[in-house]
């Protein structure tokens, strides 16, 4: 087994390692800003693989994915105000709110191909974000707070900083699990054969367009639970969390940690975000080195972050 | 009735606008095969260009005139610089791009002229209202856009249908190896189309300056419905852009017009305000995914391919 230790899977493995002692060090020098931008990378990076799902395997460019963060965290939030607090029915109620919605759009725009589908994603994620704001009763273009988190029972209380996170980390572990149980699946062979040759895969009698009908339900479901983690997280809902530059941040995420594993755009949001908070320090005007990065990734770095790794191993 | 007739010019108007950024993207698209969703910071520089230039001259003619012509050299370099290299990519490798190009110009014009936003004042000539229809007073200016706009549509349909140079686009569109094995720089070729592209664009932005104020950012939400009239037209056709242009800027405007009084009378008072604005932008992205369910090509497809 000498190809355990290549550099992508050192890399790999220090980012988890980090990621799962980040609370300890934050304990110990009472950093409670690095606790809660570390919470919002693990959500958004569950976020980002769940579009890469669809995305990198399924060959599917969702330019509308924020929308189920925004519905996740609405459905939440809704349910919270009307006076359901427990989690028990405000999760399962937003993730079948989110596959509902998955379910509608995929079965709408997988009818279409390339720059359609992802334009038309884009048009069902910003329909979501008018309606969002047409919701006066919930705070309309302002958005709502949101007085309560989700309730557990005695024994789970997600206002504790530490609790919050390792929930949010064992359930990017579950979603990285089954993510990756799926790709390696008869299902995600189907889903990854459709993505480089539909026509073929049709021929050979998969019905693909039910397959990749399912996977973009799953995407869209998963993407839900982040949605109401961070919801929860930031005790506040607002339109722009469906906005579409939201959605472009995930694509960048994903592309920019690279597509063809899973875990790369867990990596891609944990570089993206760092990269945003530390430009942030240095100029207000972060996006004249974030724009050209972009720019250099989408011509130099098809792979990402992960395809850069791979590289150095072969030398 | 008067109300509805104003509306209609104003959707008119926002169609006109939308059809300067619609026919570039579509073009753009067309021939380079390219998603170009930095199309609205060029829409933005160009109102940037004439608040400036128009300052600077003190003339809106001569400031408006210099800002295509700015624009238009702005688009050229940055094909020559970045797009470029971006033909023949993938979609979602021109998405990554161009979304990088609308944080840097985002960023750049707040680091040039400031986060404040900037004003582009109006003639005096221009400020009167014109009565188009007995009792029907309508601004002086919003009249020049719909002018302007025809004649800059005939053009380009003159340029593109009647002239060599378009002859040669419409062949680089639907056959991009041949043009260029019968002796046509096909790389100067698309560095002209891309910067009239851009140079459309910056028209559109600068003739919307005057009516909304200058500020970063205001190229992404119109540029949104562009790519929704790009769609509903079938990319690449120009007719299908014009036509698409004038039914979504005509629904977009009446909705807000209107729906806000009919949300009022099924709802509460209050639901109104907010929620009407929010269904008539909804409605065009509805209207969008209607079209593209059962005509994915779009109402006027291409006939290339």
């Amino acid at each position: 087994m000498s190809g355990l230790f290549t550099p992508r899977n050192v890399m790999v493995a220090a980012v988890l390692v980090l990621l799962a002692l980040m609370p300890v060090y934050c304990a110990l020098t009472a950093n409670t800003f690095l606790m809660s931008f570390f919470t919002r990378v693990l959500i958004l990076g569950m976020a980002a693989i769940s579009l890469n799902l669809i995305m990198g395997f399924g060959g599917m460019v969702s330019f509308g994915h924020a929308a189920y963060l925004g519905i996740g965290g609405y459905v939440f939030g809704i349910l919270a105000k009307e006076g359901v607090t427990s989690g028990l029915i405000q999760w399962p109620a937003a993730l079948l709110i989110c596959g509902l919605f998955a379910l509608a759009v995929g079965a709408l725009s997988l009818r279409t191909r390339g720059v359609y589908f992802i334009m038309i994603t884009l048009a069902f994620s910003q329909m979501a974000y008018y309606i969002a704001i047409a919701l006066d009763r919930y705070g309309g273009d302002d958005g709502m707070a949101i007085q309560r988190r989700s309730q557990f029972g005695d024994l789970v209380n997600l206002n504790n900083r530490t609790f919050f996170y390792y929930l949010c980390f064992v359930l990017l572990l579950a979603t990285v699990y089954l993510v990756w149980r799926l790709v390696n699946s008869r299902f995600g062979l189907v889903i990854q054969g459709a993505r480089s040759n539909e026509r073929r895969m049709r021929a050979i009698g998969f019905p693909t367009f039910r397959y990749k009908l399912v996977c973009f339900v799953i995407a869209g479901v998963i993407c839900g639970l982040a949605g109401v983690l961070l919801a929860n997280f930031s005790d506040f809902i607002n339109p722009s969390a469906m906005n579409w530059i939201r959605s472009g941040d995930l694509i960048v995420m994903a592309v920019l940690g690279g597509m063809g594993t899973v875990l790369g755009p867990l990596i891609g949001a944990v570089a993206f975000l760092m990269l945003e908070e530390v430009l942030s320090r240095f100029t207000e005007f972060q996006g004249l080195i974030l724009g050209p990065l972009l720019l250099a990734v989408a011509l130099y770095a098809r792979g990402g972050i992960d395809g850069i790794l791979m590289g150095l191993r072969r030398g | 009735m008067l109300y509805l007739i104003e509306q209609c010019l104003n959707g008119i108007q926002l169609g006109m606008l939308l059809f300067l950024l619609a026919a570039g993207l579509t073009l753009i698209f067309g021939i380079m095969d390219l998603v170009n969703l930095a199309h609205g910071s060029l829409y933005m520089i160009g109102a940037y260009f004439a608040a400036t230039f128009a300052a600077a001259t003190s003339s809106f003619i001569t400031g408006a005139a210099l800002a295509v012509a700015a624009t238009l050299v702005v688009g050229m370099v940055l094909e020559v610089v970045a797009i470029r290299r971006l033909y023949g990519r993938d979609h979602l490798d021109h998405v990554l791009a161009t979304f990088g190009l609308i944080l840097f110009f985002n960023d750049l014009v707040r680091w040039i002229w400031g986060p404040a936003g900037m004003s582009l004042p109006l003639p005096m000539e221009m400020l009167t209202a014109v009565e188009v229809l007995p009792g029907v007073f309508y601004p002086a200016f919003r009249l020049v856009i719909i002018a302007a706009t025809l004649v800059v549509a005939v053009l380009l349909y003159i340029l593109v249908m009647r002239t060599r140079v378009g002859m040669l686009i419409r062949a680089g569109a639907s056959n991009r190896e041949m043009v260029g094995a019968l002796g046509i720089n096909i790389k100067l070729l698309y560095t002209l189309v891309f910067g009239l592209g851009a140079a459309l664009a910056g028209f559109a932005g600068l003739m919307q300056a005057p009516i909304l104020t200058v500020q970063i950012g205001m190229g992404e939400n119109i540029l949104l419905l562009a790519f929704v009239v790009i769609i509903i037209g079938g990319i690449g056709s120009i007719r299908g852009a014009f036509v698409a242009a004038i039914i979504v800027g005509v629904m977009d405007t009446i909705g807000r017009a209107f729906l806000p009084d009919l949300v009022r009378t099924f709802v509460s008072a209050g639901a109104g305000s907010s929620a009407g604005p929010a269904l008539s932008s909804m409605m065009v992205y509805m209207l969008m995914a209607i079209v593209l369910v059962f005509r994915p090509e779009g109402l006027f497809p291409a006939t290339s391919k």
